[in-house]
């Protein structure tokens, strides 16, 4: 017996001797149907350094938990990420005595988000191109890096993800930002 | 010898009489060898009948041995089937023991399957070759839909059990609850947690409301709070009770409906389900806590940090404790120090992809052992342990008989040393004497092996993944477990000369799995030549889909005749899946393409 005899190795004489449909060199193994277990290509001894090809996810059959609570885990996770309330932001109107707070996720673009905005501050005067205005406000927004940034230069969704908070800044000071 | 010859002279009443306070079946199938007469008289007289591997006899010698049986247990798929290492349509049919039954044993009143595959057609069978059928329990079972469960409702008149397990039930809708007939009065246990859809709710208030000896109920998903509460005035006598959906508003009626009906339950004793439960219907669960010996919290993610420490600190009688792992250590200790007759615990991961914060660890398990010294059946799940902490827990907890542990990175050693398991669970086998199941995980050599044969004397059940250095470790199990019955492996590096080791000592076992090992065709058909009283069966599925490829294909017309890859001269191919087991039965009947008996 081999010492280092991979599994991997011996598949390799198996393909070499078998009949196969396509081109040489398709490994038709990698259209056989999912059911079949992938394995760990390395049963070399080598210790706790030894390096995983495959990670622990797509071990076949491992961790050993039964489907059912497979699939309470895997429901679990898409739950968690649309039950977190969706992505509620601070936003601050520049001479405005409080903040108001506002779920991005519920939106679906930079339109729907001025509108909104406007009537939340009551403010006509934010109109025009997309977060910036002669008559002097601005929307902005602080992101993961915590820069100050213009709405609306982004995609949407990369705006949703990166947006911790909007501020509706003076004219004075916005203009800066165009 | 006086007591035997005595023997012969008492009727053969009198000693059906004294077989019957034998109950336990290995007894029973021990007086069963003593001579040709208690042969006959303890096979005529057998109620219950156990069959570990449904291949191990055919169905229907089974069903003649035993023609008064009143109730059968059938066991199929190998167990590593649960985590889909064993194709669909393997096998473990119900049909022919079901039919079996049908023709020869007119008493049966209760079948049990687990890993079984049932089909809708097999539950008419079942219920209209046995009118008084009275119990049935399937776990882990698939193959039927919710129209059998229909015709099961529909046909016992004296129906008392249903008890429905983490089977797949293809769902054809809830109308199956409304096929209880009127007259049927006689649940004492119904259980259908496992169902995924939505069940008749009306339905099932008049269901409970007619079976006044109702102990057991689970429920699913789909029931409300607002049905739970009015089922749980209709059984006060509840005792064991699976939730439905715990989500409630806080002001609604259901909830306060909810509170006065678990209070009036003083008989409850064991609660599961708890799905989607917020932290206010834990609440009311709190003033029946005290009196619990069963929990089962383990499909309630919402249930943790200071929620899980307000509930389970109530709970001073429990006895079976199952959790996620996202109670963490700190909820472990407070089971530790609450749940002084806490005997068995499983953890369960609640995330595979990451070790959160918030999981447990070897600190957990070291303050459950510390707090909780009876303990005696474990199944934990978690990202690594240390040897010196399963030192300690073996210290603190000798009494262990089914001991799983489960880290969850294959081959991953000991943190704080760099070393190897083997003294961990070694130590576990050397102070545990009473060890009957036992799983191991993490880095291990062929040391643990050796730890094994050496002490674990009452192993029955043996699970090994990622594994061992050399055939030795597998050779030290083999020549040293005296008591064992099952072997499964997976991934581990044991060969031929591992498997051919001790060949008559799969005689002495039910089964032997071995996948992704480094055995050969050559060492199985080896092991077949020399045991012919066992199934060596190889599961190939790379082979049969190749088959099916070229069948398909263009190419030349090959017979699907098995024999023709297994004698194709290639003997050292490895194999990838091999099920051994001792059978009266022969070769199966019912192999698909893909298992190749030897």
């Amino acid at each position: 017996m081999e010492g280092k005899s991979s599994y991997g190795g011996n598949m390799e004489y198996l393909k070499a001797t078998e009949l196969k449909l396509g081109p040489p060199g398709t490994d038709i193994r990698q259209e056989a149907t999912s059911g079949v277990s992938t394995r760990p290509k390395k049963r070399a001894m080598t210790g706790p350094t030894e390096q995983h090809t495959k990670s622990k996810v797509q071990v076949v059959g491992w961790p050993p938990v039964r489907p059912q609570r497979m699939n309470s885990f895997r429901a679990r996770r898409n739950e968690t990420v649309d039950e977190s309330g969706g992505v509620y932001v601070k936003v601050s109107m520049d001479g405005a005595p409080y903040l108001r707070n506002i779920d991005l996720k519920i939106l679906h673009g930079y339109k729907e988000l001025r509108t909104i905005l406007e009537g939340m501050f009551k403010c006509s005067s934010l109109g025009g191109a997309e977060g910036y205005d002669e008559e002097g406000y601005a929307i902005t927004y602080e992101d993961k890096d915590g820069d100050l940034m213009l709405v609306g230069d982004v995609p949407w969704e990369m705006f949703v993800s990166s947006c911790k908070r909007l501020r509706i800044m003076k004219g004075s000071e916005a203009r800066g930002l165009s | 010898m006086k007591v035997q010859s005595a023997m012969f002279y008492f009727p053969e009443e009198v000693i059906e009489h004294i077989f019957s306070f034998l109950t336990h079946h290995p007894d029973r199938n021990t007086v069963s060898t003593v001579c040709k007469a208690w042969y006959k008289i303890e096979r005529l007289s057998r109620c219950e009948v156990f069959v570990g591997n449904c291949y191990a006899i055919r169905p229907d010698r089974a069903a003649a041995r035993f023609p008064g049986l009143r109730s059968l247990t059938l066991k199929g798929k190998p167990h590593f089937a649960d985590f889909d290492l064993v194709p669909p349509d393997w096998g473990g049919l119900a049909g022919p023991w079901i039919e079996a039954m049908a023709r020869s044993c007119p008493n049966l009143e209760e079948l049990r399957m687990k890993r079984m595959v049932v089909s809708d057609e097999s539950l008419e069978l079942l219920v209209h070759a046995f009118p008084n059928f009275k119990a049935l329990v399937l776990v882990s079972c698939e193959g039927f839909s919710t129209d059998g469960l229909a015709a099961v409702a529909r046909s016992c008149k004296s129906l008392r059990e249903l008890d429905l397990q983490e089977n797949e039930i293809e769902d054809r809708g809830p109308r199956w609850l409304n096929s209880f007939p009127d007259m049927c009065t006689s649940l004492v246990s119904l259980n259908f947690a496992c169902l995924k859809g939505e069940v008749n709710l009306k339905s099932l208030e008049r269901l409970v409301c007619r079976s006044p000896n109702l102990k057991c109920l689970r429920l699913n998903r789909a029931v409300p709070v607002e049905t739970l509460a009015k089922i749980m005035n209709q059984c006060p006598n509840l005792e064991d009770l699976g939730t439905g959906s715990l989500l409630a508003d806080q002001f609604s009626e259901a909830y306060v409906s909810l509170i006065s009906a678990l209070q009036k339950c003083k008989k409850l004793r064991s609660l599961s389900g708890f799905w989607d439960a917020s932290p206010l219907c834990l609440l009311a669960v709190y003033p029946i806590c005290a009196n619990l010996t069963g929990l089962n919290l383990s499909y309630a993610p919402t249930v943790q940090g200071q929620d899980f420490i307000n509930l389970i600190q109530h709970c001073v009688k429990l006895l079976r404790l199952w959790v996620l792992d996202s109670v963490g250590d700190k909820g472990l200790a407070v089971v530790a120090s609450a749940c002084k007759e806490l005997q068995e615990l499983r953890v369960f991961p609640s995330d595979l992809f990451a070790a959160g914060p918030a999981t447990v660890t070897e600190e957990g398990l070291v303050a459950i052992s510390t707090g909780c010294p009876k303990l005696n059946s474990l199944l934990y799940f978690c990202h690594s342990m240390t040897n010196s902490a399963l030192i300690t827990v073996s210290k603190n907890c000798p009494n262990f008989t089914r001991f799983r542990l489960c880290i969850l990175e294959p081959r991953k050693p000991d943190p704080a040393t760099n070393e190897p398991l083997d003294e961990g669970f070694g130590a576990v086998v050397k102070t545990c004497k009473n060890l009957r199941r036992f799983s191991i995980s993490g880095l291990l050599t062929d040391q643990v092996f050796y730890y094994i044969g050496k002490y674990a004397k009452a192993l029955e059940m043996l699970s090994i993944a990622f594994a061992g250095d050399t055939d030795q470790g597998m050779t030290y199990v083999l020549n040293g477990c005296k008591n064992l019955r099952k072997l499964e492996i997976r991934d581990c590096p044991f060969g031929d000369g591992a498997l051919l080791a001790d060949v008559t000592k799969y005689e002495t076992m039910r089964s032997l799995w071995m996948s992704s090992c480094d055995i050969s065709l050559r060492g199985c058909k080896a092991l077949a030549t020399k045991m012919p009283s066992l199934n060596v069966e190889i599961i190939n599925e790379w082979e049969a889909e190749m088959e099916e490829n070229l069948n398909n294909g263009v190419a030349e017309v090959i017979s699907n005749n098995n024999n023709k890859h297994i004698n194709n001269g290639n003997d050292e191919r490895k194999v990838e899946k091999l099920y051994v087991y001792r059978t009266v039965g022969g070769p199966r009947t019912d192999a698909p393409d893909f298992v190749w008996t030897l």
